[in-house]
């Protein structure tokens, strides 16, 4: 090693302020725009897709409805999501294993904010890395299966303890998969106190008017971090 | 694994503050991670070390301080570390509390440079 003089410098940054920056910045534009903007996370195959296709359905009779939809690859969930008549636009990461505020900023590129009163943002399947990263949304909403097992809130703690609203999804499928309930909700209030818990069924439309009240009075601008 | 977008973002950080500085070399990184923060300290040495090859951080040592979960018990009117991160009750009165003050850091305190 060099016989250089060391020094120390302090820096003091936030290592995704550049995310945070950007994030910030899409924040500003939603709320100009006054769209309503959802982050939907969840581990793959809890059933983001369908809930989200039975949610533009349903509120597309009501209100302008648009998605972005993240996946590794494939834009089989753009195509599924479109037949609901809503503006979808899949973001295909190469890879990347959670949505980046700067991915979010390009493929909005070309579309009016102000045409929309709520756009969905589906992250991409897994309950670590999206987490970190703040999407400007105003709400984030973390979906767990049923057949997931109680215990996953206790399992992935940090992306359950930031979650405005957690859904349970599947309930139809409750039974089947001797779910228990009481443990469920006694896992995520063991990470997240305050969380608000809505059990839903897209396939049978169980909790879903619960759900999209729930959407409708979330307006309010909310800081992440 | 999104350590490996993490370590780009060190890198870029760093190597900014360092030129910022007039250093021509970094040698040690100090972070603060909290373990809320969904990084994996062992991932994200792994993602620095390929990320960091042929930068002006070649070589050098993360230096991770891990932060355990703090809450604020409003009964308690005190602070107080989380011993399990899972279950968000004050530890000393074993009342629940969503109120977290520390514990989702994930900054880059200080730098060692030549």
């Amino acid at each position: 090693m060099s016989d250089l003089p060391k020094r120390l410098i302090d820096v003091r940054q936030h290592v995704l302020s550049k995310n945070d920056h950007l994030a910030h910045g899409l924040r500003q534009r939603y709320d100009q725009a006054g769209v309503r903007v959802f982050n939907l996370l969840s581990s793959p195959g809890a059933g983001k897709t369908r809930l989200l296709e039975e949610t533009l359905r349903r509120l597309g009779d009501r209100y302008r409805v648009a998605a972005l939809v993240g996946d590794l690859a494939t834009d089989n969930d753009a195509r599924r999501l479109a037949r609901s008549g809503a503006v979808v636009r899949q973001i295909e990461t190469g890879g990347l294993c959670h949505l980046e505020a700067d991915l979010v900023t390009r493929h909005l590129e070309g579309w009016d904010l102000a045409d929309f009163d709520f756009l969905f943002i589906e992250n991409v399947g897994n309950l670590v890395c999206p987490t970190s990263y703040d999407l400007g949304e105003h709400g984030r909403v973390v979906l767990m299966a049923v057949t997931e097992g109680e215990d996953k809130p206790l399992k992935y703690p940090g992306t359950f303890r930031w979650a405005d609203l957690v859904l349970i999804s599947k309930i139809d499928m409750a039974e089947a998969a001797e779910f228990d309930s009481a443990a469920a909700r006694a896992s995520i209030a063991s990470v997240h106190p305050d969380a608000t818990i809505i059990a839903t069924s897209a396939r049978t439309g169980a909790g879903l008017d619960e759900w999209l009240a729930w959407l409708e009075t979330r307006g309010i601008r909310h800081e992440i971090s | 694994m999104h350590e490996l977008s993490i370590a780009m973002n060190l890198v870029q950080i760093a190597e900014e503050a360092a030129r910022k500085a007039g250093a021509s070399q970094v040698t040690v990184l100090y972070l603060r991670v909290g373990v809320l923060s969904a990084i994996v300290p062992e991932a994200l040495r792994f993602g620095f070390e390929i990320v960091t090859d042929g930068t002006m951080l070649a070589g050098a040592r993360l230096e991770i301080e891990e932060l355990p979960v703090r809450i604020f018990c409003e009964h308690c009117a005190a602070e107080a570390d989380l011993p399990n991160p899972q279950i968000f009750c004050c530890p000393t009165c074993q009342r629940p509390t969503g109120h977290m003050v520390q514990g989702r850091e994930l900054e880059l305190t200080s730098l060692e440079v030549t």
